[in-house]
């Protein structure tokens, strides 16, 4: 379902051209639950906000479910994203003055749901995430563990085909770190495609598909059976 | 995301930054109550001196034969003779018209007056009751020539007049003798000095009926018409003469002078001072304005990340746009409001302190105060809107 194809990203330091992404070509297949890792810089970041079309591409193509993407309006990129794709980041990325229910929602106010049908789906997502006890708090008196799992109930709520998580753990300590990961590869299991960008081993070798990046190349593209 | 989110959204943002939001309302506030409690000064300021005009026969019409461009040409204009006089018919049709509160009649005319072994020349005019509350004059002793008195022989003095006759004893009562006749004094006028050309203390007032047998004239040398209010003096100025045409066959023949014109001046002069004092305070107004500039730029760079994250979420450009531009709406519309009803309540204070001073702000200045506040504040948020719009979503992630 995404297909990239000689994906160029260059970045101008000064006068110095810095390639974050050199020619890269990658299929991800639908139900992959792929790990990108790498040193900061290698471009791992960089790809992923690609594949999110949270960036442009220099040079290269972008196919997405078999349409090409690199040339969309902004205004349907932004739809693309909402419908297809979400994100979880490693800071969270909650807004402060919202409640977790609030932030849940967002997407769909985004999406122009009328409000009734919001209500309904929110509700749910709390249910699922175990949040409906903190559904009215804001984000500054949830526990790092909860903040996520509010981030991952709204990555999810549109029900997006790819979930895409920049270092969902980075932020968490271990334990709790391990709990977001089963919650996202408990979505895997649902059917999501999931892409994981990290720096620690250990969580990248849980995906069945671990890719390795240095200096804005692919290094290695390994698929294991289910570990 | 649609409209009503969209207010919702950006009203729930206003709320939450609770003291930024009163600040910034009340910058606006004070703008638009400003325009509206000087604007309410001003315009007090002007009806007031309407309201002092009024009081000295402010809607006086004055109706005299003869048409103004003929007058210089014409020798029987200065008589009172012109072809077709204005007789108490006319002035008593022009009484009937719908825009006329009183008129009085006036003769004048000459005569010997003399009491006890004193005789002099008086200058006499022949009217009615309505004379009084038409021209503001005032009685010092007795009454006027009561309503419908037309045809009894009273006679009323101008101070001097009696004073001079009657130095020591009470005037009101005695009988005096003007030409042949003879007349009980029912009043002494005020001394109020020169006005329309006589001199109030050397006259003596009697009913027109008398004065008409007295002069042996059937027309009149003026037609003094109060009109209901300000605003029908023209009107009333049109259909006087629309009626006196009718009824003299069609000739424009008749002149209205009205003493607007003096008025009209100080009325020009102080609306350009109200406006004036209007376009000072909304200066106020254009720098709330820039305020909601600033304060929406600052909100723009603190909320960079939640930017990000919107568009991450899939919100586009236009969404981000509109949320930052009704954010700034709201704030510059309840700054509108508040400030409409802070102006309402400096107005009604200033008319609790100086109740001679209708100090109403006019509904042109209240609506003109209001629309500024809202124009400049949506005007003011384009810049930070557009700049949140256009934020590069993966940089604006990136930043805490």
């Amino acid at each position: 379902m995404i297909h990239l194809t000689a994906i160029t990203r260059t970045f101008h330091m000064g006068d110095q051209a810095v390639y974050a992404l050199h020619d890269i070509n990658l299929h991800i297949a639908s139900g992959e639950y792929v790990s990108i890792m790498g040193p900061s810089g290698s471009g791992k970041s960089t790809l992923l906000n690609i594949i999110g079309l949270l960036d442009k591409p220099d040079g290269g193509w972008y196919e997405l479910d078999d349409k090409l993407i690199t040339d969309l309006s902004e205004t349907k990129q932004a739809q693309i994203r909402r419908e297809k794709i979400g994100f979880v980041f490693q800071s969270f990325h909650l807004v402060p003055r919202l409640t977790a229910a609030e932030n849940i929602e967002l997407p769909l106010t985004l999406s122009g749901m009328p409000p009734a049908q919001r209500q309904i789906r929110v509700d749910e997502a709390l249910q699922a995430f175990e949040l409906k006890q903190r559904a009215n708090h804001r984000p500054s008196e949830l526990s790092g563990g909860q903040r996520q799992r509010v981030a991952i109930a709204r990555a999810t709520i549109m029900q997006p085909s790819v979930i895409l998580a920049d270092e969902p753990t980075g932020n968490l300590d271990h334990q709790i770190g391990a709990e977001v990961m089963l919650l996202l590869e408990n979505l895997h299991k649902g059917g999501t495609t999931l892409i994981v960008v990290t720096h620690d081993r250990e969580l990248g070798a849980r995906a069945h598909r671990q890719i390795a990046m240095r200096d804005g190349r692919i290094l290695t593209d390994q698929t294991h059976d289910a570990g | 995301m649609t409209l009503a989110d969209t207010l919702q959204t950006s009203f729930k943002t206003v709320l939450s930054y609770r003291i930024r939001s009163l600040l910034i309302i009340l910058a606006m506030a004070l703008g638009v109550a400003a325009v509206v409690v000087l604007t309410a000064l001003g315009d007090g300021a002007r009806n007031y001196v309407i309201n002092q005009f009024s009081s000295v026969g402010t809607n006086l019409l004055v109706v005299l034969p003869g048409r103004a461009e003929t007058a210089g040409s014409f020798p029987g204009a200065m008589l009172g003779q012109t072809p077709r006089d204005l007789t108490l018919k006319d002035a008593q049709l022009l009484g009937r018209l719908p825009q006329v509160r009183r008129y009085a009649p006036l003769n004048v005319g000459a005569a010997e007056l003399s009491a006890a072994n004193r005789l002099r020349e008086v200058t006499v005019l022949g009217s009615n009751a309505n004379l009084i509350p038409i021209r503001h004059m005032k009685l010092t002793q007795g009454n006027f020539l009561a309503h419908g008195s037309e045809h009894s022989a009273q006679i009323v003095l101008g101070a001097k007049i009696a004073s001079e006759f009657f130095p020591r004893s009470q005037a009101i009562g005695q009988r005096i003798r003007l030409g042949d006749s003879r007349f009980l004094v029912s009043g002494v006028l005020a001394s109020q000095g020169e006005s329309m050309g006589f001199n109030t203390d050397e006259i003596v007032i009697i009913p027109i009926d008398y004065a008409q047998a007295m002069f042996n004239t059937t027309s009149l040398f003026r037609i003094m018409v109060e009109a209901k209010s300000h605003s029908e003096i023209e009107p009333a100025k049109q259909a006087i003469l629309a009626s006196l045409r009718q009824s003299h066959d069609g000739e424009d023949d008749t002149t209205v002078i009205t003493q607007d014109a003096i008025l009209a001046t100080f009325d020009r002069i102080l609306r350009a001072l109200t406006l004036a004092v209007a376009g000072i305070a909304a200066i106020s107004l254009i720098v709330a304005g820039i305020l909601v500039m600033n304060v929406m730029l600052v909100a723009v760079s603190q909320r960079t990340a939640e930017i990000g994250l919107l568009k991450a979420i899939g919100a586009t450009s236009i969404d981000i746009r509109r949320l930052f531009f009704a954010e700034a709406v709201w704030l510059s519309f309840a700054g509108a409001v508040v400030g409409f009803l802070l102006g309402q309540f400096g107005s009604l204070l200033l008319r609790l302190a100086y109740p001679q001073l209708p100090a109403w702000a006019p509904a042109w200045a209240s609506i003109a105060g209001i629309i500024v506040a809202l124009v400049t504040g949506i005007l003011a948020s384009i810049l930070p809107a557009s700049k949140a719009a256009r934020l590069d979503a993966v940089q604006a992630l990136s930043k805490k």
